[in-house]
């Protein structure tokens, strides 16, 4: 086994020799299918005899609580905001993500340092700071991207919630005073920060426009080969 | 950027806070514009900080990025706009004391340096330069009981917290000792009364900061 790569310098005590295990990683935007697509793919993966671990943005027990009460207020400004979400991300990569490795689980991340990292950096914060803070995240060992065309994204929110969501609009940022056009134009600046690392990682890209069984039975054949 | 920026730094113990006091009354009694601020204490972060801590939840990694993420709060809504609205900021403990401290804790130190490499270097930083032992003997007699990462107990250095935090003291002031030449700190020996630190600092200042562009304009 050969020792699993880090982008930067591994965190204190990661060990990168001791890491077994699989990370798989989906990403894709809010309304892409990716929760869906996660509870089957990890129903697939027991039942295949893997275990598993689930992580995702803003859970850790460090700060989520916190960065929910930031969000609700929408006091801070991009610099803290990115650091907060780092937190969140190092306290699970710390107490959750590395050690599962350790262990030899099957760690399913529903979204990674990529779209913490587009976020920022479509705020304004500078791509070389938000890369060099990621560094210390492990190489997942499979990326999958869900692309889902905006036109998609925008019936699949109102299906979910009735309403546009402040922050996947991008209303932070200021693009435009009126929520749907926001909409669209935050999420083509993401697209576009996507498409750029999907070469710069490798990232594989699922096409999210078609039914649940079809992306589901995609994401089983590129999984199991990862495996 | 019209405002300046003096930061303190030192063990603890060393008295910085208190000289950082008497400058911050110095500037004014004098007229000028002046905010204070200090390390960790960014009320939105605080709560996580302290849940942290309490249940010892924080890895070298989390630690040093709470501490940034409270240290980004409080620059990017005070210290960078006071600066640009022309203020003297004042900064107890500043990018230093997370350079020293994280390096010790086993955080590589270019990572650390590029996440805070956002925020401006200070116009002067001054180095409260203790002993040691001295430092130590002020802390231990005044106060004896230690806080879990004060004494540096995450780090696994002895079960003992006083020895604990003897080593750990001893090897931020090793960190300090490399960052003050690669960041020219201005080191002010501490052994001295504080009025005669008192003096030195502000003589410092005087001549690195052009001062009257700083008092109040009164309008009337």
């Amino acid at each position: 086994m050969s020792p699993r790569q880090f982008y930067g310098t591994p965190p204190p005590g990661a060990d990168p020799a001791s890491l077994g295990g699989k990370l798989l990683v989906i990403e894709g935007a809010d309304g892409s299918g990716r929760s869906t697509q996660i509870a089957i793919l990890n129903n697939w993966l027991e039942r295949n005899g893997h275990a598993t671990v689930q992580v995702g943005l803003r859970r850790s027990t460090l700060v989520s609580a916190e960065l929910d009460q930031a969000k609700q207020g929408n006091i801070l400004g991009r610099v803290t905001m990115s650091l907060f979400y780092a937190t969140d991300f190092a306290d699970q990569l710390d107490n959750i993500i590395l050690p599962a490795l350790r262990a030899g689980f099957v760690v399913v991340a529903d979204r990674y340092i990529y779209t913490l990292m587009a976020r920022a950096i479509v705020r304004g914060c500078d791509r070389a700071w938000v890369e060099r803070l990621y560094g210390l995240a492990v190489v997942p060992d499979v990326v999958f991207y869900l692309r889902v065309s905006p036109q998609v994204l925008i019936e699949r929110n109102f299906q979910k919630n009735d309403s546009l969501d402040y922050w996947e609009s991008g209303m932070d940022i200021g693009l435009s005073g009126d929520l749907f056009e926001s909409f669209f134009k935050y999420q083509r600046l993401m697209a576009r920060e996507f498409a750029r690392m999907q070469e710069q990682y490798g990232f594989q890209v699922v096409d999210g426009n078609r039914s649940i069984k079809a992306i589901a039975a995609d994401l089983q054949k590129r999984v199991e080969a990862a495996l | 950027m019209q405002g300046a920026l003096i930061a303190v730094e030192g063990l603890d113990g060393s008295g910085k806070s208190t000289q950082i006091h008497l400058v911050k009354r110095w500037l004014e009694l004098e007229g000028y514009k002046v905010f204070f601020t200090e390390w960790n204490s960014s009320l939105l972060v605080k709560s996580a900080t302290r849940k942290g801590k309490k249940r010892l939840l924080l890895t070298p990694t989390t630690f040093s990025l709470i501490h940034c993420t409270d240290f980004a709060d409080r620059y990017e809504r005070q210290i960078l706009p006071l600066l640009r609205a022309g203020y003297i900021v004042l900064a107890d403990r500043y990018v230093y004391t997370a350079f020293a401290r994280d390096a010790v804790r086993g955080c590589d130190s270019q990572w650390v340096r590029n996440l805070y490499s956002f925020a401006v270097a200070a116009d002067v930083t001054f180095f409260f330069d203790l002993p040691l032992d001295v430092a130590l003997g002020r802390i231990l007699s005044a106060r004896p009981k230690l806080k879990y990462h004060e004494a540096g107990m995450d780090l696994n250095l002895s079960s003992d917290s006083v020895e604990s935090f003897r080593i750990f003291q001893g090897r931020i002031y090793e960190e300090y000792k490399k960052l003050i030449g690669e960041y020219g700190l201005v080191v002010i020996d501490a052994t001295q009364s504080i009025e005669k630190q008192q003096g030195e600092v502000r003589k410092i200042i005087a001549e690195k900061i052009d001062l009257p562009q700083y008092r109040w304009r009164i309008l009337r």
